[in-house]
């Protein structure tokens, strides 16, 4: 059977993701093919282990994200099941693509199998559906739930152009405050809730995510009480995030809290109270008072060699 | 102009789920709500009736329970209620083919709807609405207004927030945004009781509902994580970054 992924565009070089997508299509087919919106990282691509054929697909509307436009460019390129990674969007193109061809489309697959066999997860993460797919259908993965191809690989680059025209304008973009990393694109994080009495606090978060190279997210209390950005937000009606080490700093664990980040690969809690509920999903749990936990944390983490 | 929102009844976000025989148990499910996304999109709309004189129609697919949501909207403004009653499990085809044929009977000239389910958490009706309708669509808004005979929304970016615009017709798939949601009053919640609601089926509309392709064979409750490993007072911390170092191999 033919795979075929689409790698989401990327700043710089290829999408992190779409290691893990080869892996996946390896999983359930025997070819692969990688179409690159954009075209960056095609080299990159191209060593990846299983890949077969890289497509660079180029054209002016890859400039601005814009879903129906986009897929138009890319639907005639695909053959056989299309993987994609769940992002933002990934589930936005996903989902035109695949309405586009007459397919199913199943989003944020956390386990692939041959078959096609799949898990995902429902109701914010409270349950598992396991789910059977035949015929070609578009499928989008969790980001870090499968492991990454090797590299080692050897495939055609092409290049294909398109002449779609986009049909969303973008009048502004309007930069962050800061050049913080968003909770939605790393490997680690560490948020903050109520527990930290005053949004002045979340300094000492910004502090010891430089030393980490993390980026700092929030529970929806203190995003609604104390108007940090909503971009920040991890849990039900905010961001779900997939670190390898989620550090949760004086956050109970509200069931929504939890399901925006409970399948974190590590999660680390600092709380004063050793019944709050983060401690049940936490790999590591210190019972303390945040004050005094993180200044220790930070200067471990600074005295790593 | 017209303003179609796709709103879903899903379970209340802190309901628990209980699973028997391999499906989600519903008659266990003690509250039943519009999904929070929907919510914002149903803001928006309102805003456009009140500053753009928008007629906002209501559309909901969904077995009978979930003609409460249409009233719930007609309870803070919404015009007209559409509901396309169909009691089964839809696949994400014949979902969406029904959506964008409800749209079409509303004669809407643009549709909000939520990014993403509270249930399902797929995100794929906006987008698969729109591509039926060979409209444009635009996620992650979380405003728009009507401009010069344009759409101009602002939408979140990976590195950021943009303000865009549309020429025309157009699915907008939003965000939470800062906007408080409005509360039904006393008088808006006794007009909507009366107001009717279209009821129709996907096959009055030449719908069928039939994917294949997808199925759901089991829910299950998500696997136990096994105990962590837990620490008393703040000098334990030392160790605890150790272990990320050695043992979880993450920092």
């Amino acid at each position: 059977m033919s795979v075929t992924i689409v790698s989401e565009p990327h700043e710089e070089g290829m999408h992190p993701t779409l290691p893990q997508l080869v892996r996946a299509a390896s999983i359930i087919g025997e070819s692969c093919t990688v179409i690159i919106p954009g075209g960056n990282g095609a080299d990159e691509a191209s060593k990846i282990q299983g890949v077969e054929k890289v497509i660079k697909l180029n054209g002016d509307c890859f400039s601005v994200f814009d879903s129906s436009t986009w897929s138009a460019a890319i639907s005639g390129l695909v053959d056989g099941t299309v993987l994609m990674a769940t992002t933002p969007v990934g589930r936005e193109l996903s989902a035109s693509i695949a309405a586009g061809l007459g397919r199913s489309v199943v989003q944020d697959v956390t386990s692939i199998a041959p078959g096609i066999k799949v898990e995902r997860p429902a109701y914010s993460g409270k349950a598992v559906e396991s789910i059977s797919v035949s015929g070609d259908a578009v499928i989008t993965i969790r980001p870090n739930a499968i492991e990454s191809a090797e590299s080692g690989g050897s495939a055609d680059v092409s290049t294909v152009d398109s002449g779609e025209n986009l049909k969303i304008a973008i009048l502004e973009a309007i930069a962050k405050a800061g050049e913080r990393l968003d909770v939605s694109e790393a490997d680690i994080i560490i948020s903050g809730g109520r527990g930290l009495g005053d949004r002045s606090n979340f300094e000492k978060l910004e502090s010891v995510a430089d030393s980490l190279g993390a980026a700092v997210g929030a529970s929806r209390a203190v995003v609604d009480e104390w108007g940090l950005p909503h971009s920040m937000q991890v849990g039900q009606t905010g961001k779900t995030v997939t670190p390898s080490l989620y550090i949760a700093v004086g956050i109970s664990g509200a069931i929504q809290h939890l399901a925006g980040m409970r399948s974190s690969r590590y999660i680390l809690a600092i709380n004063k109270d050793p019944e709050a509920p983060i401690f049940g999903v936490a790999d590591y749990g210190i019972v303390a008072q945040w004050e005094d936990a993180l200044p220790v944390l930070h200067e471990a983490i600074k005295s790593l060699p | 102009m017209k303003v179609a929102v796709l709103i879903k009844q899903v379970p209340d976000t802190t309901a628990r789920i209980s699973i028997a025989g391999g499906s989600v148990d519903e008659g266990s499910i003690s509250k039943w709500t519009i999904s929070p996304y929907d919510e914002y999109a149903l803001e928006a709309a309102l805003k456009l009736q009140s500053e753009s004189g928008a007629k906002v129609v209501a559309i909901t697919l969904g077995p009978q329970r979930s003609s409460k949501s249409l009233i719930d909207a007609a309870a803070v403004g919404a015009d007209e209620l559409m509901h396309v009653l169909y009691e089964g499990d839809a696949g994400s085809l014949s979902l969406q083919s029904a959506l964008a044929a409800a749209v079409r009977k509303s004669e809407a000239d643009i549709v909000l709807a939520g990014k993403q389910a509270a249930d399902t958490n797929s995100g794929s009706t906006a987008p698969g609405v729109a591509q039926m309708l060979g409209l444009p669509c635009v996620g992650l808004v979380s405003e728009v207004k009507a401009v010069d005979g344009n759409f101009v929304a602002t939408r979140s970016t990976s590195s950021g927030m943009e303000r865009v615009s549309v020429n025309g017709p157009c699915v907008f798939a939003f965000d939470k945004g800062d906007e408080e949601l409005r509360r039904p009053n006393v008088r808006g919640i006794m007009m909507a009781k009366k107001k009717p609601i279209e009821s129709l089926s996907p096959a009055d509309m030449g719908i069928s509902m039939e994917d294949g392709g997808v199925n759901v064979e089991s829910v299950g409750y998500p696997p136990e994580k096994p105990a962590g490993q837990t620490f008393q007072g703040a000098a334990s911390a030392s160790e605890v970054v150790t272990k990320l170092r050695e043992e979880a191999n993450v920092i």
